[in-house]
C-alpha cells in the first residue's frame, strides 16, 4: 500500500516537472536571514517587485544551516518551481551536484559560476562599484585614514576591499586603508556585535569613513559608526536610510535585478544559461544617492564620482579584480 | 517493584506523552492563527506520505539512531553523555579523512573503513571526558558539553585552514571520490519509488545492525552485565569485582564510537563532503531519542523514526505554510522533547496509579 502510494507520489512529481514552463519561480534565501538589510533583503525585494508587477506568485524558503542546502534546493526543484534562484557562493558545490538531477529545471546562482547546461551564473563587478565608493570615502575623509570591514574572509570580499582601496588611493595616494574581516565561517555574515567592535577598533586607529561589506554584520558597523559620529558606507541594498546623516552612501549591488530578471525570463520562457556579468555599464552595481545622504555629498564629490564612473565604463580606468590573481595593488 | 506491565512502560506512556505534546502544539498553531488540522496534515503527509518524504524521514532517523544509541549505552552505566554532538562532528572528520586519503575502488571497501574511521574519531573524542570522569571525578555532563564547543572550534579551524579546497571560497572539503560514495536509496530502492533526491543510503542498514549489536551487548554479554550493574549501583558493582575505571572508559568509548558513526550517514552518505555543522543538532536530539526509547535499542529505533518524521515533516511544513516559521517548528519539536523527557513523571504517576488500582481490584 505504502509502495503504491509512493509510486503515485513519484509520478506526481514527474508530472509537475513536465509542466515546468508555466511553473512559479522559487527563491532560496541564504544564511543571514531575509531581513539582513543587505544581500538577502535585496534579493527578497527583487522577488517582491516581480510579485507586484506580474501578479503571479513564487515560492520561497530560508536556509538555517550549511547542511540544509541540498534538501532545500531539491525540495524547491521537486515542488516544480522554475527557475530556482540560489544566493551566494556557498551554494556552488551543492548546485554542481543537484542541477544534473533536474535537467528540466533552470537554476540561477548569484555570485558564483557553476558550469551546467541548466544553470545561469550571475556575477557582479563589485570591484568597480567599490572603487566609486572608495573615491567618495577619500573625498569625505578628514583624517586620511579610512577603513573596510568584510564578512567572511573569502576572495569575493577581498574583491570589494581591493576595489575600495584602489578608489581611495586614486584620490589620495597617501591615504591609509585599514582592512578587517569578521570571521572565516558563514556566521561572519550575521554578527553585528563583532562588526561594531571592529568598527570601534578602526576608529581608534584614526578611521573616519568605514565601508562594510558583511551582510547582516554591517548593521552593527553602521550603528557603531553613527554612535561614534563617523561616516559609514553600506552595501548591497541602499542602506542610506538606516542612519541618515551618517551613511555616506551605499555600494548597491543589484541582486534584486538579478532575481527579478531571472524570474521574468523564467516566466517568459527565455531563460538563458551561462554567465551573466553585471557591472557599472548595465547598472548591476553603483553608488546610492537619495534624500538621506544628499547633505553629505558635495557637488565636487558628485562630479568626481560620476566622471570616474564614465571613465571606468569607457575603459579609461581599469579596476583590478582581486579574484583574478589573489593580490591587490592598493594594499 | 513493577507496577505496570512492560507494554505500558514502552508504548502507552510515550504515546500519551506524544499526544499531549501534539495537543499543545496544535494550540500554539491555533494561537498564531493557522489551522492546526491542516498543519498536522502537511506534517504527516510530508514525512510519510510519499517516497520523497520517506527518503528524508529515514535519513534523519538514521542519524538519530546512531546518536540515540550512543546516549542509551552510556545511560545504562548512569553516564550522561551530552557530547554526542562533538563526537559526531569528530566522526565526520574521521570519515572525511578515510574517504579522501585513499582512492577507494568500491564503496564496499570504503564503507567498513569509514565505519572504523568515524567510530575511532568519535570514541577518541569521548575518551578524554571519560578518563577525567573515571580518574578525577570531573562530571561527565560538564566535560562532554565543553568538548562539544572544542570540537566545533576545531572543525572550523581545520575546514578553513587545512581541509578547504585551495581557491574555493566555501569552507568545505572536496567531494569524496566516486568509489567512496555510498549507494543511495535510488540505487537499491528505486522499485519502492525512491527518487534521485533521496538522501537515504546504506548507512541505514549499518544503523539497524548497530541496534542489534547494542541489544546483544547490553543484555547478552558479560560486559553489558557489568555496565548495567555499574549503573544500578556503583558500590555494589565494585564489591562484585567490577572495575569502575575500566567500565566507565569502555562504556564511553562505545558511546562515542556510536555517535561518530552518524557521520557515515550524514557526511559520507548524504553530503559526500565535510561541511561546517554537519551534525545539525542530531547529537542533542539523540538525548531525547534515548530518553523516549527508555535506552532500549528497539525503543531508540522507534523514537528515532518519530523524530525523523518530525524533522522531515517540520521542513515540509515550513515549506508549505510559510506563516509557520522555522522557529515554530523548533517549538513543536521542543514540546515533544519536553513532554517525553522532562515531564515524563507527570504522566507516569497517574498511569501507574491506575494500574495499581486495577491490580488491587483484580486480586
Amino acid at each position: 500500500m505504502t509502495i503504491m502510494k509512493s509510486l503515485f507520489g513519484a509520478t506526481a512529481i514527474v508530472a509537475l516537472g513536465a509542466a515546468a514552463a508555466t511553473a512559479e519561480p522559487g527563491l532560496i534565501i541564504d544564511l543571514g536571514g531575509k531581513f539582513d538589510k543587505s544581500f538577502n533583503e535585496s534579493a527578497y525585494n527583487g522577488a517582491q517587485r516581480w510579485l507586484e508587477e506580474s501578479g503571479a506568485s513564487y515560492r520561497e524558503t530560508e536556509l538555517q544551516s550549511e547542511a540544509q542546502r541540498e534538501q532545500s534546493m531539491r525540495r524547491m526543484a521537486e515542488s516544480g518551481a522554475n527557475p530556482v534562484v540560489v544566493l551566494g557562493f556557498a551554494n556552488a558545490s551543492t548546485l554542481e551536484k543537484v542541477a544534473p538531477d533536474y535537467p528540466d529545471t533552470n537554476f540561477t546562482i548569484v555570485d558564483m559560476v557553476v558550469d551546467q547546461p541548466n544553470v545561469q551564473s550571475v556575477v557582479f563587478k563589485e570591484h568597480e562599484g567599490s572603487f566609486l565608493v572608495g573615491v567618495l570615502a577619500a573625498m569625505a575623509s578628514d583624517s586620511g585614514t579610512v577603513s573596510f570591514i568584510g564578512g567572511m574572509d573569502v576572495p569575493l570580499i577581498s574583491k570589494f576591499a581591493c576595489g575600495y582601496a584602489q578608489g581611495v588611493k586614486a584620490v589620495n595616494p597617501d591615504a591609509n586603508v585599514i582592512v578587517n574581516m569578521t570571521g572565516t565561517t558563514p556566521t561572519a555574515w550575521n554578527d553585528p556585535v563583532k562588526g561594531a567592535e571592529l568598527t570601534r577598533a578602526q576608529i581608534s586607529q584614526g578611521s573616519d569613513v568605514v565601508y562594510a561589506a558583511a551582510g547582516g554584520t554591517g548593521i552593527g558597523v553602521l550603528q557603531a559608526a553613527a554612535d561614534e559620529g563617523i561616516l559609514s558606507i553600506g552595501v548591497d541594498s541602499n542602506q542610506n536610510y538606516l542612519h541618515p546623516g551618517y551613511v555616506l552612501t551605499s555600494m548597491v549591488k543589484r541582486v534584486d535585478n538579478a532575481v527579478y530578471e531571472a524570474f521574468e525570463a523564467g516566466a517568459a520562457g527565455e531563460f538563458q544559461p551561462g554567465i551573466k556579468v553585471m557591472g557599472l555599464d548595465n547598472n548591476g552595481v553603483g553608488w546610492a544617492l537619495d534624500e538621506n545622504n544628499e547633505p553629505l555629498i558635495t557637488e565636487s564629490m558628485k562630479a568626481t564620482v560620476e566622471e570616474t564612473k564614465t571613465r571606468i565604463i569607457a575603459g579609461e580606468i581599469t579596476v583590478h579584480d582581486y579574484t583574478t590573481d589573489g593580490s591587490c595593488p592598493a594594499y | 517493584m513493577d507496577t505496570m506491565p512492560r507494554w505500558a512502560d514502552i508504548a502507552l506512556i510515550p504515546l500519551i506523552n506524544l499526544t499531549l505534546a501534539l495537543l499543545v502544539s496544535a494550540l500554539v498553531i491555533a494561537l498564531i492563527g493557522e489551522n492546526p488540522a491542516q498543519a498536522m496534515g502537511v506534517m504527516i503527509r510530508g514525512a510519510v506520505g510519499s517516497a520523497y518524504g520517506w527518503g528524508y524521514t529515514l535519513y534523519y532517523a538514521t542519524n538519530f539512531i546512531f546518536t540515540g544509541l550512543a546516549v542509551a549505552v552510556a545511560f545504562h552505566a548512569r553516564l550522561f553523555n551530552i557530547g554526542g554532538e562533538g563526537q559526531a562532528a569528530l566522526g565526520g572528520l574521521g570519515v572525511a579523512i578515510v574517504c579522501l586519503s585513499v582512492p577507494w575502488p568500491h564503496w564496499t571497501l570504503a564503507l567498513p573503513a569509514a565505519v572504523l574511521g568515524g567510530a575511532l574519531f568519535g570514541a577518541a573524542w569521548a575518551a578524554i571526558p571519560a578518563w577525567l570522569q573515571a580518574t578525577r571525578g570531573s562530571h561527565i555532563v560538564i566535560t562532554t558539553i565543553m568538548f562539544n564547543f572544542i570540537a566545533s572550534a576545531l572543525l572550523v579551524y581545520l575546514l578553513v585552514n587545512v581541509l578547504k579546497v585551495p581557491g574555493s571560497m566555501a569552507p568545505e572539503t572536496a567531494r569524496f571520490p566516486e568509489g567512496a560514495r555510498l549507494p543511495s536509496a535510488y540505487d537499491w530502492g528505486a522499485w519502492m519509488g525512491f527518487g534521485r533526491s533521496a538522501p537515504l543510503n546504506v548507512a541505514f542498514f549499518v544503523a539497524l545492525a548497530c541496534c542489534v549489536a547494542v541489544w546483544v551487548l547490553i543484555w547478552k554479554t558479560r560486559l553489558g552485565y557489568e555496565i548495567r550493574a555499574f549503573g544500578q549501583s556503583e558500590a555494589a558493582a565494585k564489591y562484585a569485582g567490577i572495575r569502575p575505571v575500566r567500565t566507565i572508559m569502555i562504556t564511553m568509548l562505545i558511546s562515542g564510537g556510536l555517535a561518530g558513526l552518524m557521520a557515515v550517514n550524514a557526511v559520507q552518505g548524504e553530503a559526500e563532503r565535510l561541511v561546517i555543522d554537519s551534525v545539525q543538532g542530531a547529537g542533542f536530539v539523540g538525548i531525547a531519542v534515548a530518553l523516549m526509547g527508555r535506552s532500549h535499542p528497539l525503543g531508540v529505533l522507534l523514537a528515532a523514526l518519530l523524530f525523523g518524521a518530525l524533522y522531515q515533516g517540520g521542513a515540509e511544513l515550513e515549506f508549505e505554510m510559510p506563516a509557520i516559521s522555522r522557529e515554530m517548528i523548533v517549538v513543536i519539536q521542543a514540546l515533544v522533547i519536553l513532554f517525553t523527557g522532562a515531564l515524563d513523571n507527570m504522566v507516569r504517576g497517574p498511569v501507574e496509579g491506575l494500574f495499581r488500582r486495577r491490580r488491587k481490584g483484580a486480586t
